[in-house]
């Protein structure tokens, strides 16, 4: 195949890239080199965001995109549309609750308070005395590993995959592959995660460990995605390890329980102090927990940006390459909008939405 | 000496086991291929490693789902292996 375009990566946001740029009439060649990442280890949470307005922006419209293309979606893709429950443990964090509501409703996202007992009616697995909720119903839950298969499945012959590991990025813009050959295009994107830095270590990307847990089979435990409305506080603003409530019904009835967040380490082990943290939280909303039984926990990294925005566009300096890198915790969500804006940046055409905050920054300006 | 045993019920069925046998081993004498769960996708599975890693062998026992490589029979114990 003569590509017009190499993807590096076919985690979800190279797929979604990939996909995006053969709507676009380009033919795609995406190169992997199957050490897999962080679709194969994340939640698969699609959630709309607000800490700030880009965030709001990009996942939002990524939603949007995830809803479209739910129906066409094979079912092990495992896309639900259960929404998620923000869960206010405090009338503090009702009042937050109250203003997430207003800045969603502003930008057109569709959501509902709930006061305790209607809380307690929607989720009766949660402990007593909690005071309420903001249900977002637009939200959902895929399996990403599926989605991005599935995404690169839709290019039919515009897109090829290659198993094959890049080593090198050279001046030219050229790939040197690690069997030793080499692979060219006009245009190139950068998707590979995590491991971007190992092929441009001026990004400034850096791992953020985090720790997953799923419980055998109880269906009808809970139904909505349930996060803590603390876990902006608790898990984001912090440079330090956290961990923070979040528990998500799997279609098979399991039950996904998170998160943790540690900065400083690419060990892989599941740490048990960090899990038993983790845990101890999530026992904290739902009790019923501790009688279940798990069968699974490991851990995953999210490639962190200072600004904790994704970076999308032209390398400063770097002949041919485009980056989709750096989407953190959010990256399944975030993979279609994404791609919407690189394809049409790479394309020249008008994206949907403002790409100015996501522009490569933070890149010293030359090499 | 005859070595003492244990009744207990799988899916219903009385099964007798010697005394220290694990309901892994209970399983596999009910029959077959000591089926303990169906997969998501409907196959069947079985005990795999018999230390408590794999967790194929998962099974409601007394109402509890635990590992049946890890539980030992004891008098009167119900075990389904349903889902
Ligand atoms: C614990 C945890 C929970 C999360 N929860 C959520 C959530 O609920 N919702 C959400 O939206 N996001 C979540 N995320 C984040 C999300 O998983 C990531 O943002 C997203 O998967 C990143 O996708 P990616 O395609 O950029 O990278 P990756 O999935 O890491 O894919 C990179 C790909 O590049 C390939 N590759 C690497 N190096 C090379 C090379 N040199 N040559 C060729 N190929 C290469 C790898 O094989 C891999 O397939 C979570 C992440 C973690 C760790
Ligand atoms: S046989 Fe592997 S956990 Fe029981």
């Amino acid at each position: 195949m003569h590509a017009e375009v190499i993807v590096i990566g076919a985690g979800i946001v190279g797929a979604a890239c990939a996909h995006a740029l053969a709507q676009a009439g380009r033919r795609v060649l995406v190169l992997d080199a199957h050490i897999g990442g962080a679709t194969g280890a994340g939640m698969g949470h699609l959630v709309v965001m607000d800490d700030n307005p880009a965030e709001l922006a990009l996942s939002r419209h990524s939603i949007a995109q995830w809803r479209a293309l739910a129906p066409r979606m094979g079912e092990d893709c495992a896309y639900s549309a259960c929404g998620t429950l923000w869960i206010a443990a405090n009338e503090d964090e009702m009042a937050e609750a109250e203003r997430k509501q207003q800045r969603l409703h502003a930008h057109g996202v569709d959501s509902r308070l709930l006061d305790a007992p209607a809380l307690a009616r929607a989720e009766p697995a949660l402990r007593k005395g909690l005071a309420g909720a903001l249900e977002v119903p637009g939200d959902g839950i895929l399996y990403a590993p599926n989605a991005a298969r599935w995404l690169l499945a839709q290019g039919g012959a515009s897109i090829c995959v290659e198993h094959a590991k890049v080593d090198a990025i050279e001046d030219d813009g050229t790939l040197q592959l690690a069997d030793g050959s080499r692979r060219s295009a006009p245009q190139v994107v950068l998707a590979n995660g995590i491991e971007a830095t190992t092929l441009c270590p001026e990004l400034p990307i850096r791992p953020k460990k985090g720790h997953l847990l799923i419980t055998d089979r109880y269906p009808g435990t809970v139904h909505h995605q349930l996060v803590e409305l603390g876990y902006v506080t608790s898990a984001h603003h912090s440079d330090g390890d956290s961990v923070a409530f979040n528990v998500q019904p799997r279609p098979t009835g399991q039950l996904l329980i998170g998160s943790s967040r540690q900065f400083g380490t690419t060990d892989p082990a599941v740490e048990a102090p960090m899990l038993a943290r983790m845990l101890q939280r999530a026992i904290g909303y739902l009790p019923g927990l501790a009688e279940l039984n798990a069968v699974r926990s490991w851990t995953g990294l999210r490639a962190a940006t200072p600004d904790g925005l994704p970076l999308l566009g032209k390398h400063p300096w770097r002949e041919k390459l485009w980056l989709a890198v750096g989407h953190e915790g959010l990256g399944v969500t975030t993979a279609p909008g994404s791609a919407h804006l690189l394809a049409a940046l790479m394309t020249g055409a008008a994206p949907g939405f403002d790409a100015a905050p996501y522009a490569p920054r933070g890149l010293p300006e030359t090499a | 000496m005859s070595v003492p045993t244990l009744l207990l019920q799988i899916d219903g069925q009385p099964v007798r086991v010697k005394a220290g046998s694990s309901v892994a081993a209970a399983l596999r004498l009910a029959g077959g291929m000591g089926v303990a769960r169906t997969s998501v996708t409907g196959q069947p599975r079985a005990p795999f490693c018999g230390m408590g890693v794999c967790q194929e062998c998962r099974v409601l026992i007394d109402g509890r789902r635990r590992l049946a490589c890890q539980a030992v029979c004891t008098e009167g114990l119900r075990v389904e292996t349903s889902e």
